[in-house]
């Protein structure tokens, strides 16, 4: 039987997107037809639960297998709507230094084995837990946001990634915000490019139905109607080989873009 | 009053955010990315030692390699005692 893909969800900088990027990853995938496990490597500070809204179904996490205590596929829990995307909890009251890499290594191996997918969300920082979670990893999905902290501590990500021999990462830029770039007060994303080098996966915009998917635990790629829902789309069917354009995400979608088109108008 | 007018019209060329923020960056990645990792730094001082020992006898102990970063720029900085220069290399024809 052929091994899954694993790949690892990072960014160096917290609160950059990391989280919800994995799960809308691994959910937008699952709803193309392979299948994903989506692991919680961010020992100690459980939260891809909360965004696929799995929280209660937790029984077994990522330490109890690795510690031998249950079997993998005991741990794994199954998404309520998307029945081939699955969840591997991290641990809650233990901290990072409870799995080393190796671990970490043959417990992805394992996850390969039955899934088409293995979606590994990395706790933010360059420390054990990062380590940890890109040792199991074939490729890298870097997030960052337009904002100098976010993009330096990418630019020190891809470095690192590099040097663990995990290269040619590729970029999300996530929170982009249109009417800003456009009067000149956000980096675009070919700025971004021109600093980082590396091959542009996607680009989502800042979009409040962000907060609303995460408030109901219902991932943004299962809304029909959310911008930064269907940039995830995009983004999984990129993944998957397809050709999808990037170009749209760019333009502003404020009332003026709206009337524009409502009319027929193109401001392209 | 004739800033007020330039900028009305256009002429004065402040400096966005934007770019503000780019050549910020621009400076402050050129310092990050100036390491070397210490296998690479390592190899780089033997195979200096080896060049540089075919000509001059220098002191291997005190000598110095790194980057310096203190402007927008990187050099590679070498503080290489010599103890003695090789008779052959001497400027004597």
């Amino acid at each position: 039987m052929m091994s899954g893909t694993a790949i690892v969800v990072t960014s160096g900088k917290g609160g950059v997107g990391k989280t919800t990027a994995a799960a809308n990853i691994g959910a937008g995938l699952a709803m193309s037809g392979p299948t994903v496990a989506l692991v919680d490597a961010d020992i100690g500070l459980r939260n891809l639960d909360l965004v696929l809204g799995l929280e209660n179904r937790i029984v077994y996490d990522l330490v109890d297998v690795v510690e031998g205590a249950c079997d993998v596929q005991k741990a794994l829990v199954r998404h309520k709507h998307i029945d081939n995307l699955s969840l591997l909890p991290a641990a809650q009251s233990r901290d990072k230094t409870a799995v080393t890499p190796d671990q970490m290594k043959a417990l992805t191996m394992t996850l390969r084995e039955s899934f088409d997918f293995v979606i590994l969300d990395c706790p933010a920082g360059i420390e054990q837990g990062f380590k940890n979670a890109i040792s199991g990893a074939d490729k890298a999905i870097v997030v960052t946001t337009p904002e100098m902290s976010a993009v330096r501590d990418a630019d020190r990500i891809i470095g690192m990634l590099e040097s663990e021999q995990i290269r040619d990462p590729w970029l999300i830029v996530n929170r982009i915000r249109p009417d800003m770039v456009k009067r000149h007060d956000m980096m675009n994303v070919d700025d971004l490019l021109d600093f980082l080098k590396v091959e542009l996966l996607g680009v989502v915009p800042d979009d409040e139905s962000i907060i609303v998917s995460t408030n109901r635990g219902v991932p943004a790629v299962m809304e029909e109607k959310s911008r930064a829902g269907r940039a995830f789309r995009d983004i999984a069917a990129r993944i998957l080989g397809n050709d999808v354009p990037i170009a749209a995400m760019l333009e502003p979608d404020d009332w003026l873009a709206r009337f524009a088109k409502w009319l027929g108008i193109s401001r392209g | 009053m004739m800033e007020f007018l330039a900028r009305l019209f256009g002429r004065v060329e402040t400096e966005t955010s934007r770019e503000c923020a780019r050549n910020r960056l621009r400076l402050v990645l050129v310092q990050d990315r100036a390491t070397l990792s210490p296998h690479v730094m390592e190899q780089l001082k033997s195979e200096l030692i080896e060049v540089i020992s075919r000509y001059l006898d220098i002191d291997e102990g005190d000598m110095r390699v790194e980057l310096d970063t203190s402007d927008a720029s990187v050099a590679l900085v070498a503080s290489i005692p010599v103890k003695e220069i090789k008779r052959e290399s001497a400027g004597a024809f």
